[in-house]
């Protein structure tokens, strides 16, 4: 798969279809793998595929990154998983489809972080996600790299984030208040889930704006919270459980829980799942006369 | 809140707070008009007029448990009816998942009330006032959340 890429790879970028080829390369110890911002068709052979390659690269077509906007029109290496972040930008109108060149990779799953690899990718190092992906054939691409995995997912999903959050739906209204004020009060307001997050591409944060100050800035449990439950807001409909929100969490709060939550919740009230369709518009930016709901009163 | 509010609440014992986020067109013109049949309701709620129900950021209701609502109410008008004809239909959208996502987060639902209240029925509104505020009176202060700025004071 690897030398298909790299092919591929030197080929657009030789020909000047695409400016620079965002990808996976080894780190210095070749522990991890780390993101590569390829401009030089003589530098491909950096490009690596394999179970290491987790974080979400679509992070880098948002416009936090003018300077790789700057280099021109991309393509991005891409599990089927991150195509479907890059089809929420494309829904949100972040740039077109034309504008960059897609890469899917054929994925069999990979490791939920990346320090317990141990040379071999086993079920129980990988992350819910890939236990129920539908998109190991990636959906939407220009190029797909590797064989068709046969792979079917689970009738009803299944993993840790989703019987968490039937346990905790089964709980008492105060028990799981405890349960997140216990949980966000670890919060140390770094804003990883933010940064690393390739739909939170707001110019402006809503914690940058001060005139009032909405979100409380000191790393306190009241603060926390708001901050906790307005980016989880910010997300219904939108999210599409990548998972990077809790892999990069210096503190371990289980952030994909909430957003596993708010699927459910979008999947029954509107019946829409984020990111299949670069033609349907997201769910809390349009309506319908019969949506419903049963608390209005 | 201000100090003023504070002292002038009856001092016969616990009276909640309540914030109303309402819609300038329906809820607050059958508040108005509650007003104007000199109906009597409940003095816990306080008003605050918006545009339109589009217009309420679930922030705002975060806010309000901040700076020490006990109960928070949310208004404006009936699907169909909105001055703007679509504001509503997207601010439902909005509670949707916001409801769920507080109710997922622990927020006792007692204390957070949504409605349609058009501009003729003031009688909704006074009774929904007087339920809201009861509710809450017998439930007491919001104190798990106005507890969570005294937890860090413990622990700073």
């Amino acid at each position: 798969m690897e030398k298909t890429l790299r092919l591929k790879a030197k080929e657009l970028l030789e020909s000047g279809e695409v400016k620079v080829v965002i990808g996976y390369g080894w780190n210095r110890s070749k522990t991890r793998t780390t993101p590569v911002f390829i401009t030089d068709p003589a530098d491909v052979d950096t490009l690596v595929w394999n179970p290491l390659c987790v974080n979400n690269l679509s992070l880098y077509l948002t416009r936090k990154y003018k300077e790789i906007k700057a280099l021109g029109r991309p393509a991005i290496v891409a599990k089927g998983c991150d195509i479907r972040n890059i089809v929420v930008l494309i829904t949100e109108g972040q740039f077109k489809r034309e504008d960059v060149f897609i890469i899917g990779m054929t994925c069999n799953g990979t490791v939920y972080k990346q320090d317990l690899w141990k040379g071999e990718l086993t079920p129980n190092i990988m992350p819910t996600k890939c236990h129920n992906c539908d998109v190991r054939n990636p959906h939407v691409t220009d190029f797909v790299v590797g064989e068709k995995s046969t792979f079917t997912p689970p009738e009803v999903p299944t993993g840790m984030v989703y019987d968490k959050v039937k346990d905790l739906d089964s709980k008492s209204q105060s028990e799981r208040w405890a349960f997140w004020v216990k949980e966000f009060s670890r919060c140390v307001k770094c804003y990883a889930c933010r940064q690393v997050c390739p739909l939170c591409y707001c110019e402006r944060c809503i914690t940058e704006k001060n005139m009032p100050q909405w979100i409380e800035t000191s790393a306190h449990p009241r603060g926390n919270l708001s901050w906790n439950l307005t980016r989880a807001m910010h997300l219904v409909g939108r999210c599409t459980f990548c998972g990077e929100c809790e892999r990069s969490c210096p503190v371990n709060i289980p952030l994909n829980l909430i957003n596993q939550k708010m699927i459910g919740v979008v999947k029954e009230a509107f019946d829409f799942k984020s990111g299949y369709d670069e033609k349907t518009h997201p769910p809390m930016i349009v309506f319908s006369p019969d949506d419903k709901e049963n608390f209005i009163k | 809140m201000s100090g003023h509010t504070e002292h002038s609440a009856p001092t016969g014992g616990y009276e909640p707070k309540i914030m109303a986020f309402v819609c300038n067109w329906c809820t607050y013109a059958g508040a108005d008009l509650a007003g104007t049949s000199r109906m009597e309701y409940r003095p816990n709620v306080r008003i605050i007029k918006l545009p339109c129900t589009g217009r309420i950021d679930p922030l705002f209701i975060i806010k309000a448990f901040e700076n020490g609502a006990d109960g928070v109410l949310v208004s404006g008008c009936h699907p169909g009816d909105c001055h703007y004809t679509t504001g509503n239909y997207h601010a439902r959208r909005r509670w949707i998942g916001f409801k769920h996502l507080m109710e997922f987060a622990g927020i006792d639902m007692r204390r957070l009330h949504f409605s349609w209240v058009s501009a003729s029925e003031a009688i909704k509104w006074v009774d929904l006032i007087n339920k809201v505020t009861d509710e809450i009176k017998a439930l007491g202060p919001f104190m798990e959340y106005k507890g969570l700025k005294a937890t860090e004071a413990e622990q700073g």
